[in-house]
């Protein structure tokens, strides 16, 4: 597996860029991972989804879908698209260092 | 063979033509599915497909259990049901709330709420005219997230420069 510096830190990632270690990220990163993907500023609101994920995935073991955000985050989907757009499960989870999605829905 | 990355697929128009669980979830999973990549999706609903985005209907999708070979019992994978068994009384609403089960545990929404979702995620839903007419039904028997009743003149026109898939 390839790694990539990140705040001066070597992190292992996928040929895709998703972190291969959930714990190796801290929030200090996500911004440095949404930039790569379009994302200059991260708000409250994406601050909202990245919590919600990262709680999740410590509490359940997998990366949360899209109606788990809704349902359980609070986060509406709509909401979810206008601050991740296309792809917003995907993009979600790369700027929370979590692994690409699986699921599919 | 070429090397060469194949070009992404931009846009979708999904045609839903059954009614049955198994007829209309293909579907909405693929629709739902192209938004989550980032792809323009369209809905087309027609024939018994259209069920699906009637009030009255939405949640009252069952599986077939008559004239379906690949029924089981008890789990999808078991022994085949006897054929004339599949018609007894409550046999299509255990076969369902089984499917129902299964699918919640992989997060995948009913009927109702999924469409929902596509519809925030951004595709767009659309009824046949020609059904709608056939079964004498009008725009108020439709959820809101039904963005209008087209012909197939229509449907090509909002399909154009994507692909169309047939369900």
């Amino acid at each position: 597996m390839p790694r990539k510096q990140l705040n001066g830190r070597a992190i292992e990632v996928t040929d895709e860029g998703f972190l291969v270690n959930p714990s190796e990220w801290s929030e200090d990163l996500a911004p440095l991972l949404a930039k790569e993907i379009g994302i200059d500023n991260l708000t409250d609101a994406h601050w909202k989804v990245i919590r919600f994920m990262r709680s999740d995935f410590e509490a359940k073991g997998q990366i949360p879908s899209i109606r788990r955000m809704k349902n359980e985050g609070g986060i509406p989907t709509k909401e979810l698209y206008e601050l991740f757009p296309e792809g917003p499960a995907k993009k979600a989870a790369y700027v929370s260092g979590l692994g690409k999605p699986q699921g599919c829905v | 063979m070429t090397n060469e990355k194949q070009e992404k697929i931009k846009k979708v128009s999904i045609v839903v033509s059954r009614g049955s669980l198994d007829g209309v979830y293909p579907g909405l999973i693929m629709g739902n599915g192209a938004r989550m990549e980032g792809i323009e999706a369209n809905l087309f609903f027609t024939f018994f497909g259209l069920h699906a985005i009637t009030k009255k209907k939405v949640n009252k999708i069952k599986v077939a259990t008559v004239g379906n070979p690949a029924m089981c019992v008890p789990s999808a994978m078991g022994p085949g049901l006897p054929t004339w068994m599949g018609a007894l009384p409550g046999m299509s609403w255990f076969a369902t709330s089984m499917m129902k089960k299964e699918m919640e545990k992989l997060d995948i929404p009913p009927v109702g709420e999924f469409l929902e979702m596509i519809h925030d995620a951004g595709a767009k839903i659309y009824a046949c005219k020609a059904t709608v007419d056939m079964f004498h039904l009008t725009p108020d028997d439709f959820l809101p997230q039904v963005e209008g009743i087209i012909n197939v003149a229509k449907f090509y026109e909002v399909a154009a420069g994507g692909e169309i898939i047939f369900t």
